[in-house]
């Protein structure tokens, strides 16, 4: 893996992550934007739901999201484990925190939703527990990461724990197939979806958005993480003099 | 070289298990982790009496009457194979009506029916504007 050594350097990784930033997080805010102005404004309200149809527009790409966070955990943790890049580590705590707090969106977004639609705000179904779960574990791979740094630890347990955590994703995606849930099954696949083409325009805009937006707060996150990794190395040179 | 292709070996083989875990866990589940009752489960000898369970599938075209006190409603729920009487007396969800998808809480009685005290509207993965859902849409709904 020549090229992923390439950036196995901080260094190299910072020069490039520094301009990048800004260029992302501002490309996927203003994308989010025009996705909200286009699902308010430009589509027509879904026959049966009315104007609560447009939640779609965010709880969607919230709920992929959470679920490609835990997935980019995942692939971070088996690099770090197989290649023992230091910034595969690095990646997978950035991860983390945008990953929790966009599967917490899709719960309150689909709460919200869900009063109107199906008469509660929750209902203890495959897909919603299994949701919950993933949110519950996000949190537990953060304290576990926070804790390992803390003790000294290389990071090994909570990469084992990013690749444990990953029996929930088919379990999500697969449960409104296989078990009868109160959640529909899904509307879009590989094939195609069951959402009209006028009503459906903003979504990719919006995963677009949210996507550039996810990896803005990534490269943040990960940029900040390597800054304090080495202001904890100056203390402790100084602290050894 | 050698102790790195291993870690890859085993980091693969070991998401590999746990995805084959999870779906193993899913389909075993099928039955525990069902969210309600289809009318073909339950037959006379299984009927699950005395708790509350919930009953899920369409409300049958035509079926849905309100009785004299104004707040009852009695309905059939299919799934295609098997139907079950019930009885709800309260307020139903907005998106409730005949044709689409319900699951009602509450308790079967031993003659088969089923008494609600609380529903909820199943919502299905189509969506569409009110001019193409049209007229194969227009169906009775209790908002009217």
């Amino acid at each position: 893996m020549p090229a992923l050594h390439a950036f196995a350097n901080p260094a190299r990784f910072l020069k490039l992550a520094r301009p990048l930033t800004p260029v992302v997080t501002w490309l996927g805010v203003a994308l989010i934007a025009l996705g909200c102005w286009a699902g308010l404004t430009q589509t027509p309200p879904d026959y049966l739901q009315g104007e609560t149809v447009r939640i779609l527009y965010i709880h969607v790409p919230a709920a992929w999201l959470g679920m490609g966070g835990w997935s980019g955990i995942a692939l971070s943790s088996i690099a770090y484990l197989v290649w023992r890049h230091p910034l595969a580590d690095v990646a997978a705590r950035a991860i983390a925190v945008p990953g929790a707090a966009f599967a917490l969106i899709c719960l309150v977004t689909g709460a919200i939703w869900g009063r109107p639609t199906w008469g509660t705000y929750w209902q203890w179904d495959g897909r919603l527990t299994s949701m919950l779960l993933l949110f519950f574990v996000y949190l537990g791979y953060i304290a576990l990461a926070r804790a390992d740094r803390e003790r000294g630890g290389d990071g090994r347990i909570p990469a084992l724990f990013g690749i444990a955590g990953t029996v929930l994703l088919p379990i999500i995606r697969y449960s409104v197939v296989w078990w009868n849930t109160l959640h529909q099954g899904p509307s879009i696949g590989l094939t195609g979806s069951s959402i009209d083409p006028s009503l459906i325009w903003p979504l990719p805009i919006m995963l677009a958005g949210f996507t550039l937006l996810f990896a803005g707060i990534v490269l943040m996150r990960m940029r900040a993480i390597l800054a304090q990794a080495k202001a904890e190395a100056r203390m402790r040179r100084r602290a050894a003099q | 070289m050698k102790a790195k292709h291993q870690r890859l070996t085993l980091a693969l083989l070991a998401v590999a298990a746990i995805v084959g875990a999870g779906l193993l866990a899913l389909s075993a589940l099928k039955d525990r982790a069902a969210f309600f009752y289809a009318p073909s489960d339950v037959t006379a000898q299984t009927l699950p009496l005395g708790k509350a369970v919930r009953l899920g599938g369409m409300v049958e075209a035509g079926s849905l009457k309100r009785a004299a006190d104004g707040v009852t409603i009695h309905f059939v729920v299919t799934d295609g194979r098997a139907t079950t009487p019930v009885t709800f007396t309260g307020i139903a969800p907005d998106l409730f009506k005949e044709k689409s998808g319900v699951v009602a809480e509450g308790e079967f009685r031993p003659d088969g029916s089923f008494v609600a005290t609380n529903l909820l509207a199943k919502h299905d993965e189509k969506y569409m504007p009110p001019e193409i859902a049209g007229k194969m849409h227009e169906t009775k709904t209790l908002a009217q």
